[in-house]
């Protein structure tokens, strides 16, 4: 295996596009980042394209706009994780020597259905009838569990929120960017249990792409290639419960062993990550389960200001956070989490995350993140989870 | 000569494969499978076990009509054809499998509860167009 590097990126402002087509978005997403890279389809070996709602041929469609030059398309599907499992098998497609130049793209539209559309004869679904089994219930009963277990209250889990949303601000490519101070994310219309409107992410439209090559080839086109440190797939051991509430954590916890052994690195060199916060509460369990502090303590941490951009609270949020801290602990890590405004902010369309979410910690590696920079950032990681269960993570470092 | 015309008599049909339904309501349960192999304990039947890759042996149980509350949730945004709030649960059996389910309280953070127990029933809980009637499991409070 020979060392992967990321020569160019892009994302496009998530939102809803009802007037374009998706392969027009990915393509442009596509166009973008071969732009960042200075290079052209004619340097495409090879195409992973990532969508869920349209998988057929997705990957196609991206170059009869961008370029039908022949090349081999792959189109993936894996739940949430559809984007980065396709930028996936673009790195070993480098990795392996098969390639020096591919491109992955993810992309979704999802318009303003989310996921409570009923799907098949209503009589027969379970939906409501005998439990809830749609992504709010799973993940505010995922929530539930952690209070369960350490006593996390809600408005723990809401600050995920209010620092997420305070760092969108800072974010022109994010679908909201818009503050929402404590008593405004517990007194949202109520979703599921923990979890809050302002608690959940919005759904839409967008794309993200990445152009890969080998290190080798890299240096011909940038001086500042990132490096893909580690790159790992995970999907859900059995654990008792899994197969009725979805096991989020273990497949997770899986995935960092692998991803810190593979990048020779531990939790507190991690300058930044970007998790995966479809909901509040879902944040919480990751900041545990990535390692950025204790079993338990993931009230504390996001209270403690450590995940914050300048791992501190800011002061107008100070008076919020307080009744919730808890001023003898001491973090263990200081890694910036979500600088991106997170899912919750950024919108989730579905295929686009994973690759938006590299594309994110690519853009603070080589300093261009503008007002919502993390300082120095030298290594960060990507994580994404798709329920079913697909959890990524990638590595990358500059 | 069967009359091609005639309409099939409605039926009564659980709503999940692991519901068994009997002569009246008191006497439906839910069923599961034990790996003789590895102890993994389903809901439903099962062919190969997901926990140890064997094929078993399965032995079926009759689950428990007592469970507690692992975790609940109040459910206010719903799909559009069910009456929202309503609180729902991860239910464990004492026969180490949960199931998913309604759990019939008034759906408020205080009459939901860690741990507290419940027992399951069955009802009607919905008909299809050509008058079949399906029967769902819930839970309330012992």
């Amino acid at each position: 295996m020979r060392e992967v590097a990321i020569v160019g990126v892009s994302m496009i402002k998530f939102g809803r596009y009802p007037d374009r087509d998706v392969a027009d978005l990915a393509a442009q997403a596509g166009y973008q980042a071969l732009s960042d890279a200075g290079a052209t389809m004619k340097d495409v070996e090879a195409l992973y394209s990532g969508n869920l709602y349209s998988t057929s041929g997705s990957g196609q469609r991206i170059l009869q706009h961008l370029g039908q030059t022949g090349i081999p398309v792959v189109n993936v599907a894996n739940a949430c994780a559809t984007g980065s499992t396709a930028f996936r098998e673009a790195f070993f497609a480098i990795a392996s020597g098969a390639y020096d130049a591919v491109m992955a793209v993810g992309s979704e539209q999802m318009g303003k259905q989310g996921l409570l559309g009923s799907r098949g004869d209503p009589a027969t679904s379970l939906e409501g009838r005998v439990g809830s089994y749609m992504m709010p219930a799973v993940f505010g009963m995922a929530g539930m569990e952690h209070m369960r277990a350490h006593g996390t209250q809600q408005e723990h889990f809401a600050l995920a929120s209010v620092k997420n949303h305070f760092h969108s601000t800072a974010n022109p490519l994010a679908q909201y960017q818009k503050e929402s101070p404590l008593d405004e994310v517990m007194n949202s219309r109520p979703i599921a249990y923990p979890n809050t409107l302002l608690m959940c992410c919005p759904t839409g439209d967008g794309a993200a792409a990445a152009v890969l090559m080998s290190m080798e080839k890299a240096r011909q086109y940038t001086t500042k290639p990132i490096k893909v440190a580690a790159s790992v797939l995970t999907s859900d051991p059995f654990t008792p419960r899994d197969l009725t509430l979805p096991d989020v954590n273990t497949l997770t916890r899986n995935a960092a062993a692998i991803a810190y052994k593979q990048a020779g690195i531990e939790p507190k060199d991690l300058d930044m990550v970007e998790l995966h916060d479809c909901f509040a509460t879902a944040e919480l369990l990751h900041y545990e389960n990535l390692g950025l502090c204790a079993t338990g303590d993931a009230g504390k941490f996001v209270a403690s200001g450590a995940p914050w951009i300048g791992n501190k609270i800011p002061t107008r949020y100070q008076e919020d956070v307080a009744p919730f801290a808890d001023k003898t602990y001491a973090p263990p890590t200081h890694t910036v989490v979500n600088a991106s405004g997170g899912l919750l902010s950024k919108g989730h369309p579905l295929g686009a995350t994973g690759v938006a979410n590299i594309a994110e910690i690519v853009f603070h590696l080589r300093g261009q993140a503008g007002d919502r920079q993390v300082q120095g950032a030298k290594v960060g990681m990507a994580h994404v989870i798709g329920l079913g269960s697909a959890c990524t993570l990638h590595v990358l470092t500059a | 000569m069967a009359d091609a015309n005639a309409q099939a008599e409605p039926q009564i049909r659980p709503i999940v494969p692991f519901l068994r339904l009997g002569n009246s309501r008191d006497e439906d349960y839910l069923f599961g499978s034990k790996c003789k192999n590895c102890g993994a304990t389903y809901v439903g039947s099962r062919r190969y076990c997901g926990a140890c890759s064997s094929e078993g042996p399965f032995e079926e149980k009759r689950l428990s009509k007592d469970g507690e509350v692992y975790v609940w949730s109040i459910i206010h945004q719903a799909t559009p054809y069910v009456k929202a709030p309503y609180a729902v649960g991860i239910i464990d059996l004492p026969d180490g499998v949960s199931v998913n389910s309604n759990i019939e309280v008034e759906p408020a953070p205080e009459n939901l509860k860690f741990g507290m127990k419940v027992k399951m029933y069955t009802e009607k809980v919905s008909e299809d167009r050509e008058g079949n009637s399906y029967i769902g499991y819930r839970f309330r409070p012992a």
